[in-house]
């Protein structure tokens, strides 16, 4: 066990040193200078600070000693600093981290339950109408622009309806405390975290579906049947017990899809989260803070993906944690 | 091939895929005839709601632009970057798959731990960092949705040749002195077309998202009209003008669903064996 999390850790370090290579590559790559790149817009910058820069960073000296110096800032956790919004980078992301959490964990956690719920349905009642009605409303919500549908949901539960509020964290310059804020949060959080984990459940039903009657077509199943035991009490703890291996599979390989769905529905909604941060900073091409979110949403995969390979010992106890 | 063709009619979701991507084809192609002037141009007042005057049928957006007329160019660009994204990565990925696959050992591992990186880095979030390093235009747009997207290629091509490097037809290339890449190329990509024509339906599917994406963050080639960039221009007046980032989003759901919809079409008439088990 200490083994395979020490392994892991390793592999993870390894793929952010990979990561931070590549950011670094990607400065070089862009079209001007490396300095003006890093401060923010060109022409903008003073240039006392860009003199700064290239002494900081050693952009006079040979490409491989500029690496080295990049890399080890990143290693201590300095993603560089936001000229634009004069804040360290590492600061700014910090500050928006646990918003962009709240949204992706309840939609993850949306999308799971509602996708398993209505794949074993599915399943249940293979070829008929609630059948064909669950599979094409997945086919739908599979297809929809995620950043559309959001739109689409301000339009008909803000606008129309005035059941959501339409954007923001909560509700602006109010000193709601304790219960009352956190009623409020989750009211803001209704909309951006459905909207988010209907476009994921699309895929968790297909593969719940699929896997259950899969699954139903094995030996084990059909002596659970003979055994006399109740198709209800077959379905949930044998079949979908095993069903749900590649749903967790797909969970973990969504993470990085998840992330991405982040920063268009953080963007729509003015979730104050990193994908939202990444919006701003696209608008003022402030390259230091994109790259900042850039690494730590693969951080927050890999993270992610980590517990992945934990719940995979939880529900099937054959698989060995290499 | 007439097996097939039975087989992709009788799924009523893939024919009705074929149709709704031979209107959005038609109508890329024949949007400069019907619209002779530029998508850019004012043509009507702005703000005019759909149905009001028959020259604008989907209305006009905050410029007076006409809306059905930038739909009709954009779906130019969405095929366009779809497809080209696509077929550039097959041409990462299916290389790098069938070396993987057809030489094992140390380039395996090579192979494997760089496709590995790939697919852990957060997809979109890197094409964004990509575009905006290289500056939005539709080159830079195709090449990071490509290099976002090719990971899945190189494993299906890797496995595919896994399983079929040890037939005896592969042998007996090997046997008459056939060289790794003649074998790979001749011998064993031609079998492993039918998965990969399957992959890549829904891979354009995938592309045309992230396209309207990227486009809707103000990513998009700043001279191009495109369905994202319309409902990005239409956000701020969402409640003032809801057609304006309607009927593009309408138009973006329909061509990924019919590209999903052919994608399982092509899947049960090329696969049979797979299709029944799914049945």
């Amino acid at each position: 066990m200490l083994r395979f999390i020490l392994g892991r850790m390793v592999k993870i370090a390894l793929i952010l040193l990979a990561i931070t290579i590549l950011n670094f590559c990607l400065i070089h790559m862009a079209p001007g200078d490396p300095a003006l790149v890093m401060a923010g817009e060109a022409g903008d910058a003073d240039p006392k600070f860009i003199e700064d820069l290239r002494a900081q960073f050693g952009l006079d000296k040979p490409f491989i000693v500029q690496l080295w110096t990049y890399v080890s800032h990143f290693a201590t956790g300095d993603l560089g600093f936001s000229y634009r919004q004069q804040m360290p980078v590492s600061e700014l992301i910090l500050d928006r981290l646990p918003a962009t959490l709240l949204l992706s964990i309840s939609a993850f956690l949306i999308s799971l339950i509602l996708g398993v719920v209505a794949g074993v349905i599915a399943a249940a009642r293979q070829g008929k109408a609630s059948d064909s009605i669950i599979s094409t409303i997945a086919l739908l919500f599979y297809a929809t622009p995620l950043f559309w549908m959001a739109l689409m949901a301000v339009l008909l539960f803000s606008v129309q309806l005035g059941w959501m509020p339409a954007f923001g964290y909560e509700t602006a310059a109010s000193d709601m405390t304790g219960l009352a804020r956190m009623l409020d949060i989750a009211h803001h959080l209704i909309l951006p975290s459905v909207v988010l984990g209907l476009f994921f459940m699309a895929t968790y039903v297909r593969i719940t579906r699929a896997s259950m009657l899969e699954v139903n077509r094995l030996d084990f199943v059909k002596t659970a049947r003979a055994k006399g035991l109740k198709p209800s009490v077959i379905q949930r703890r044998h079949v979908l017990r095993n069903a749900i291996l590649p749903v967790v599979t797909l969970a973990g390989l969504h993470a990085g899809q998840l992330v991405g769905g982040a920063v268009l529905i953080e963007t729509v909604f003015a979730w104050p989260g990193i994908g939202r941060l990444m919006f701003e900073a696209l608008q003022s091409r402030d390259y230091n803070v994109l790259l900042g979110v850039f690494t730590v949403s693969a951080a927050l995969v890999l993270m992610f993906n980590l517990i992945t390979d934990f719940t995979y010992r939880i529900v099937d106890p054959r698989i060995r944690l290499k | 091939m007439s097996n097939f063709w039975t087989t992709f009619k009788g799924n009523k979701g893939a024919v009705v895929g074929l149709v709704i991507l031979a209107i959005v084809l038609l109508a890329s192609i024949f949007a400069p005839m019907l619209y002779t002037t530029s998508p850019w141009d004012m043509v009507n007042m702005p703000f005019m709601a759909p149905g009001v005057d028959s020259s604008v049928p989907l209305g006009t957006d905050t410029l007076g632009r006409d809306i059905a007329s930038g739909l009709a160019h954009g779906a130019y660009i969405s095929l366009l970057v779809g497809f080209v994204s696509t077929i550039v990565s097959l041409c990462i990925g299916i290389p790098l798959g069938a070396a993987a696959g057809y030489f094992g050992g140390w380039v395996d591992d090579v192979l494997m731990r760089i496709t590995e990186f790939f697919q852990v880095i957060p997809s979109f979030a890197f094409a964004i960092v990509l575009v905006a390093i290289f500056e939005p235009s539709i080159t830079s747009m195709i090449v990071a949705i490509a290099v976002v997207s090719w990971p899945p290629v190189a494993r299906l091509l890797r496995g595919e040749v896994m399983s079929l490097k040890h037939r005896e037809f592969i042998e007996a290339a090997e046997l008459s002195g056939q060289s790794g890449f003649t074998i790979i190329t001749r011998q064993i990509l031609p079998n492993t077309i039918s998965p990969v024509i399957v992959l890549a339906s829904m891979m354009v599917a995938t592309a045309i998202l992230t396209e309207s994406a990227l486009s809707f963050m103000g990513l998009g080639d700043p001279n191009v009209m495109s369905w994202g960039y319309i409902i990005g221009a239409g956000r701020t007046v969402l409640q003032q003008a809801w057609w304006i980032s309607f009927f593009p989003g309408v138009a973006i759901l329909l061509t990924v669903l019919a590209f999903n919809l052919i994608g399982e079409g092509l899947n049960d008439a090329l696969n049979p064996r797979l299709a029944k088990r799914r049945g």
